[in-house]
């Protein structure tokens, strides 16, 4: 014992509670950025998470259970952007609409599937590495999706700030106008990003039906669809910053429970406050600083856009 | 007024016409008869939480099997405590079912007021304190099956230390943990219990996590007061024990599951439901262990070593014959006070309101 | 064929009062095949649904008891969305004025008067109020997002509420279970309609209602509200303060709320419970905007919204379906009520490949 090897299965659990809320969280990000406010990530991870299950369970192929998974995601938001792109609904109460919808469909669909057993995706092996002290479970021992999260997270990021496409995805959130009288489909690509935000809420769902807890019950997302909305914000709309986020508010949900086994002289509910409030105190601290947030945050974000208005 | 306008104004008066005519259909009295033998049940959760509400509709479905056509059971889930239940019980008694179960302790104030305005309608509220003429209460000593549970716990670790997923601390919770406690350290008075609340009755992912902090604080066993078999995954992922809750859970957790504490609503449903059905049905107040069939364990795990199974089995036993009973004294409060002296024991009432931790509990409850 | 959507000139107000209709009829049509596929005969699906919670005077008094606090937090919402502030945190408000209320209650609940009730209602308003007043004062002061704060609000408001039900303010003849005394008689909404549940809470919601609808149209603020909420920048010209329409809105978003949740725990709960709301002050976003932010249609949104919850447990109850189709049924109704909005202010028009038709 040299005193900090309790550290590791901590960071361990963080991991897994955490890579939900980025998956979900990096795929809002891209929907906000191209000015499209959804709040029905809640019943798009549901969806996706009873997508994986009933399919790897189905056909025991875990790829194809995670695209599934995707493509249930993007299905869900498909029909968010009919309503919010084509029909101009508006995209707040169609967002919550969406997470009904969502929690009774996926109950309904996972109906015959509740009570059954899954083997978890299994974990990284890699000879060697994974052995390494400290580091070696912590970098090179997790479940492939958690280095999917990290991969779209740096994607998303060099996307939006490298390339062309991303420019003009962040142009169309920042003045759908404009970007419109350049001559960029501004519903096309909204339709692109939202249904990319819903293939990663799927994917965030199939984590937690696939690999965090390997069941499906119903509504077993337990509100993180409303803690990956709040992350975003956190991040002040910043790829990188999301993943700071979910480890942030995995972390301190992990250490409280922690402080709670040890024993610690604190009502539980009090322990249980201090993911949320640190989330507020550290947001405070970083909005003081008013031009970085104008500088990330889409200016369009949840209005409606009409070509010819 | 173009003649768009016009059009749209037709076409509208011609649809509202139809719902109309077919509404003639649509507001047609009830055909329900209500000579039928209806029995309704009210559940907190969704049947497809696998935990508390799962097992009553299990007790719902042996009454149907063993009525066959001659009851008709109604149910109504995800029924949220507070004004809407009262709603649901009240709709369930005026719709004419004869006897309808609450199933959980937040149905209990609103129970009661339907019942005052349905006399002739019989209730069954589970895990309250009040009751009526018409309103009886039943619950199950799930202690008892803790208290097993907690002296297999006691032999099996190897670190000393059971590390417990808690809900909320309400005294049903409070005293399934004390009675671990005291049936652990009867065989081995090191053992230390750790406890994690994760304020919530439902929430797989944070079950899961409070399970992995407990094991990564030293305990090997782990027990839950919650619904969903995260906990047990997680023990069986990291190669620790654990003890099921509410169904038997060893899909999840072949290896890792002891056993598990099965709540078993079937006799006592089918038992009320003939009471109500032939009019012997009388108010009263059940609580249930082992004896009575409500509570029982999951096969044992075949890894548990002869000894501590027939230790548990003669616990068992003698918990069933009346000859052991879980809270008899001589035991400690936390602090170290004596809870009970030796030769008594805690009557039900404090039972029922238990809200402190005997020795070997670590953490605080609130006040 | 294709569908060409056209903004209209100005709103069309056959289609303020049409697209309901539409809406109803689509939801006649998909609801029909949904309980077809389910093996529901279509008309008593239908009929379970929307007709029979509320044939009876029971079922309508119970309409309006459930439509009560929906109606209380959107109408407070809908202030604040005219004006971009986006609180969407009104469970937590309704938590903390249920928390200010019945705790008014808890302290003083051997006091028999005739003021209790009204102490607790001012209670309640304010306990609301200074839990929004949170979100406004880290954004006005600290430029803090109110998405995040409110939203993290309410969990710490509801875990707030279980550590006092959980503990002190336990009933003392309760056995120690999470619960409060139950709130005597003069701590209790006066019943409406004896023999049913109709209390004094829905006469609130009303003149909430009504008050908002004149303080918009008639007052400077209200004024200031909406010039803010459609362009920032001419109000800004106009001299109006961006910081105290975000104190506004938002305190009185909460204040609402916070009514919303004392009429609740003195109305049709009578006493704190730890869950006193399943989701109204989220429900109330749906409702606030399928009202189109307006005080009358605040109302009616609400109503329908109550009335798919009536609906979704008469059918469980009549018909044995699931919990889960009333979600879906529900999601279904909300999405084709704000698809048929877009009529309101578009025209959609058909045009033959690519041509105008007219």
């Amino acid at each position: 014992m040299t005193g900090y090897e309790w550290i590791i299965p901590v960071i361990l659990t963080v991991i897994t509670a955490a890579t939900p809320l980025v998956f979900a969280g990096i795929g809002e990000l891209v929907t906000e950025k191209s000015g499209v406010l959804n709040l029905g990530i809640e019943g798009m991870m549901l969806v996706g998470a009873v997508t994986a299950f009933v399919t790897a369970t189905v056909t025991g192929n875990y790829f194809l259970a995670v695209i599934a998974a995707a493509g249930a995601g993007a299905f869900m938001a498909f029909l968010f952007g009919i309503l919010t792109l084509s029909l101009m609904a508006n995209q707040v109460a169609t967002g919550l609409a969406l997470t009904l919808f969502g929690v009774g469909i996926s109950a309904l669909i996972g109906q015959d599937f509740v009570g059954q057993p899954v083997q978890a995706i299994p974990k990284v092996d890699i000879a060697g590495l994974s052995d390494l002290p400290v580091v070696g479970q912590i970098l090179f021992g997790q479940d492939p999706l958690v280095y999917l999260s990290f991969i779209m997270a740096i994607g998303v990021s060099w996307f939006l700030y490298k390339t062309k496409a991303g420019l003009i995805l962040r142009a169309v959130g920042d003045s759908h106008d404009s970007a419109h009288s350049i001559g960029y489909s501004v519903v096309t690509i909204r339709y692109l990003a939202v249904m990319f935000g819903g293939a990663m809420s799927g994917i965030g769902g199939a984590y937690l039906s696939l690999i965090y807890t390997p069941m499906w019950a119903e509504n077993m997302t337990s509100g993180r669809g409303w803690i990956a909305l709040a992350l975003i914000v956190f991040a002040t709309w910043k790829p990188s910053l999301v993943i700071v986020g979910a480890y942030m508010f995995g972390g301190i949900t992990i250490l409280q429970l922690h402080a709670q086994a040890a024993g610690f002289d604190v009502p539980s509910q009090i322990l249980s406050m201090l993911p949320y409030v640190a989330t507020i105190v550290v947001l405070v601290i970083i909005s003081k600083d008013e031009s970085r947030i104008r500088k990330h945050a889409p200016a369009c974000i949840g209005k409606i856009f009409h070509p010819a208005s | 007024m173009n003649f768009k306008t016009v059009a749209v104004l037709v076409g509208a008066a011609a649809i509202v016409g139809g719902i109309a005519y077919w509404g003639q259909d649509l507001l047609k009295g009830d055909v329900a008869s209500t000579d039928e033998n209806k029995i309704g049940f009210v559940y907190v959760g969704p049947i497809g939480d696998h935990g508390w509400s799962y097992r009553h509709d299990v007790g719902r479905l042996a009454v149907e099997k063993e009525f066959g056509s001659k009851v008709k059971t109604t149910y109504v889930e995800s029924v949220k405590e507070g004004p809407d239940s009262e709603r649901v019980i009240r709709q369930l008694a005026a719709d004419g079912h004869k006897i309808i179960f609450t199933t959980s302790f937040g149905f209990m104030n609103p129970t009661l007021k339907v019942a005052k305005q349905f006399p002739n309608v019989k209730f069954e509220h589970a895990t309250g304190y009040k009751r009526g003429d018409n309103v009886s209460t039943y619950s199950s000593r799930f202690y008892e099956g803790r208290y097993v549970i907690g002296k297999i716990a006691g032999k099996m670790t190897k670190t000393n230390i059971i590390g417990y997923v808690g809900s909320f601390p309400i005294p049903e919770v409070v005293r399934g943990i004390n009675a671990v406690a005291l049936a652990a350290r009867s065989v081995n008075p090191n053992i230390q219990i750790k406890v994690a609340w994760v304020n919530t009755w439902y929430d797989p992912g944070k079950e899961g996590d409070a399970a992995k902090a407990l094991i990564d604080q030293g305990a090997d066993i782990i027990m839950q007061h919650t619904d969903s078999p995260a906990p047990l995954q997680v023990a069986e992922s990291r190669g620790v024990w654990a003890v099921g809750q509410a169904s038997d859970m060893s899909q999840f957790a072949p290896k890792a599951q002891l056993t598990a504490i099965i709540d078993d609503w079937d006799g006592y449903y089918v038992a009320r439901a003939k009471a109500a059905l032939d009019g012997s049905w009388t108010s009263t107040d059940t609580w249930g262990g082992f004896k009575s069939g409500m509570v029982k364990l999951a096969p044992y795990n075949a890894a548990i070593p002869a000894d501590v199974v027939k230790l548990a089995k003669e616990t068992q036993a003698a918990i069933e014959n009346g000859s052991l009973k879980p809270f008899a004294g001589p035991f400690n409060k936390q602090d170290g006070t004596q809870a009970v002296a030796a030769g008594s024991e805690l009557e039900d009432g404090v039972l029922l309101g238990m809200d402190w931790y005997v020795e070997g509990i670590q953490g605080k409850l609130p006040k | 064929m294709l569908l060409k959507i056209e903004k209209r000139p100005e709103a069309s107000q056959l289609m303020v009062y049409a697209t309901p209709i539409f809406a109803l009829i689509l939801t006649i049509l998909t609801g029909s095949f949904l309980f077809h596929f389910l093996g529901v005969d279509p008309v008593e699906g239908l009929r379970n649904f929307f007709i029979k919670p509320i044939d009876n005077t029971y079922g309508a008094t119970e309409l309006l008891v459930k439509a009560t606090p929906l109606i209380l937090c959107a109408i407070g919402l809908s202030v604040g969305f005219r004006a971009n502030v986006w609180n969407i945190g009104a469970e937590g408000q309704l938590t903390m004025g249920a928390i200010f209320g019945g705790g008014v209650f808890v302290y003083f609940h051997d006091v028999d008067s005739v003021f209790l009730l009204p102490m607790m209602i001012v209670m309640g308003a304010i306990g609301g109020a200074l839990w929004a007043a949170i979100p406004a004062f880290l954004k006005t002061r600290f430029n803090a997002n109110e998405i995040l704060t409110s939203l993290m609000l309410v969990y710490v408001a509801l875990l707030v509420l279980s550590l006092l039900v959980h503990g002190s303010w336990r009933d003392p003849d309760g056995f120690n279970f999470p619960e409060s005394r139950l709130f005597s008689d003069s701590a209790t909404m006066p019943i409406l309609i004896e023999g049913t549940r109709l209390h004094f809470g829905t006469i609130i919601a009303l003149f909430a209602v009504l008050g908002t609808w004149i303080m918009l149209s008639k007052t400077l603020i209200g004024f200031q509200v909406k010039v803010i909420g459609a362009a920032p920048k001419a109000g800004g010209y106009a001299g109006f303060s961006q910081k105290k329409i975000i104190w506004f809105s938002l305190l009185f978003g909460g204040a609402m709320a916070g009514l919303a949740g004392v009429s609740e725990v003195s109305g049709p709960v009578g006493q704190l419970l730890p869950s006193i709301s399943p989701g109204y002050g989220f429900t109330a976003i749906i409702v606030a905007f399928l009202g189109r932010l307006h005080p009358v249609g605040i109302i009616f949104a609400g109503l329908l919204m109550a009335l798919t919850y009536l609906g979704g447990e008469t059918a469980q109850i009549n018909l044995g379906l699931p919990v889960a189709v009333t979600g879906v049924f529900q999601g279904m109704v909300l999405f084709y009520l704000l698809a048929c909005d877009v009529l309101v202010n578009f025209r959609i028009r058909f045009t033959l490949f690519g041509r105008a038709a007219s």
